[in-house]
């Protein structure tokens, strides 16, 4: 881990990185990202590019949501495996029980980057969503539903034995 | 590089179930090649899922996402035949899209 934490900082991108953190945690005025209109083609421009270079999930979910109130709650289920021999290919999946879910996202505590994937939930699409993600190490996943405009959560920690940062 | 897209979605009960399976290397900028030379970051940013033009998902993906990704959702409606899109950009500006009938 020591070597990906060097790459990091050796990285073009570390200032930005600092900077966003900084701005992130200071002001607490970032834009919430989910605030765009529809549109008929994936626009490089809706990405949320700043949830995805933070180190916390307070910084996280401030950039992604505008808000780091989260609550752990039994409504949200999520599903990943207790050991993942293979980080690279970490199955998990979430389902909320919960009304109007408009966004969701899923974080993994201890990578690089917290933030792994988010989803933008249209009305009559169900908030239940399985994917794969890399997992650097042993950590706690993280997944967060935004219901009614509040964040639930639920977590679980993955012993990872080969880490897969790549 | 060709992108593939297999995408399998099924409607039953009233719900479809969209399953899809994207062929990129989602290159985190982490990992280095067999030279010692750091491999640039290389991933989707987002990808989009129509059903009769209309967005029901709109995914968000950092380099975390394991490479040729996978991922499978449902919503309301949709019946045998009804198109369904798929599409994404990603941090090089490559896109690629297919569609698919629900079965």
């Amino acid at each position: 881990m020591t070597e990906i934490e060097g790459l990091i900082l050796s990285a073009p991108s570390r200032r930005t990185v600092l900077a966003a953190v900084a701005a992130g945690t200071a002001a607490g005025l970032m834009r919430p990202a989910l605030s765009f209109a529809a549109a008929a083609a994936p626009r490089a421009s809706s990405y949320p590019a700043k949830a995805f270079i933070q180190h916390s999930q307070d910084a996280t979910l401030q950039a992604m949501f505008g808000t780091s109130s989260v609550t752990a709650s039994a409504d949200v289920k999520m599903d990943a495996p207790d050991i993942a021999e293979n980080g690279a290919v970490v199955p998990v999946s979430f389902d909320a029980n919960a009304p109007k879910v408009t966004a969701a996202a899923i974080l993994a505590l201890d990578n690089p980057f917290v933030m792994a994937c988010a989803y933008k939930i249209p009305e009559g699409t169900s908030p239940a969503i399985a994917s794969r993600i890399k997992l650097g190490k042993t950590t706690k996943v993280v997944s967060v539903v935004q219901s009614g405009g509040k964040l639930m959560s639920a977590s679980k920690q993955v012993k990872v034995t080969l880490g897969g940062c790549g | 590089m060709a992108h593939q897209i297999l995408v399998h979605a099924m409607s039953s009960g009233g719900s479809t179930t969209v399953e899809a399976l994207i062929k990129h290397p989602m290159d985190s900028g982490f990992v280095k090649d067999k030279a010692g030379k750091i491999i640039p970051a290389h991933y989707i940013e987002v990808i989009e899922f129509t059903h009769k033009g209309k967005i029901v998902l709109t995914g968000y993906w950092g380099p975390a996402v394991s490479k040729n990704p996978f991922i499978k959702f449902s919503f309301k409606g949709g019946k045998s035949g009804d198109p369904i899109g798929i599409s994404w950009v990603d941090n090089k500006g490559e896109t690629a899209a297919t569609s698919s009938n629900i079965m």
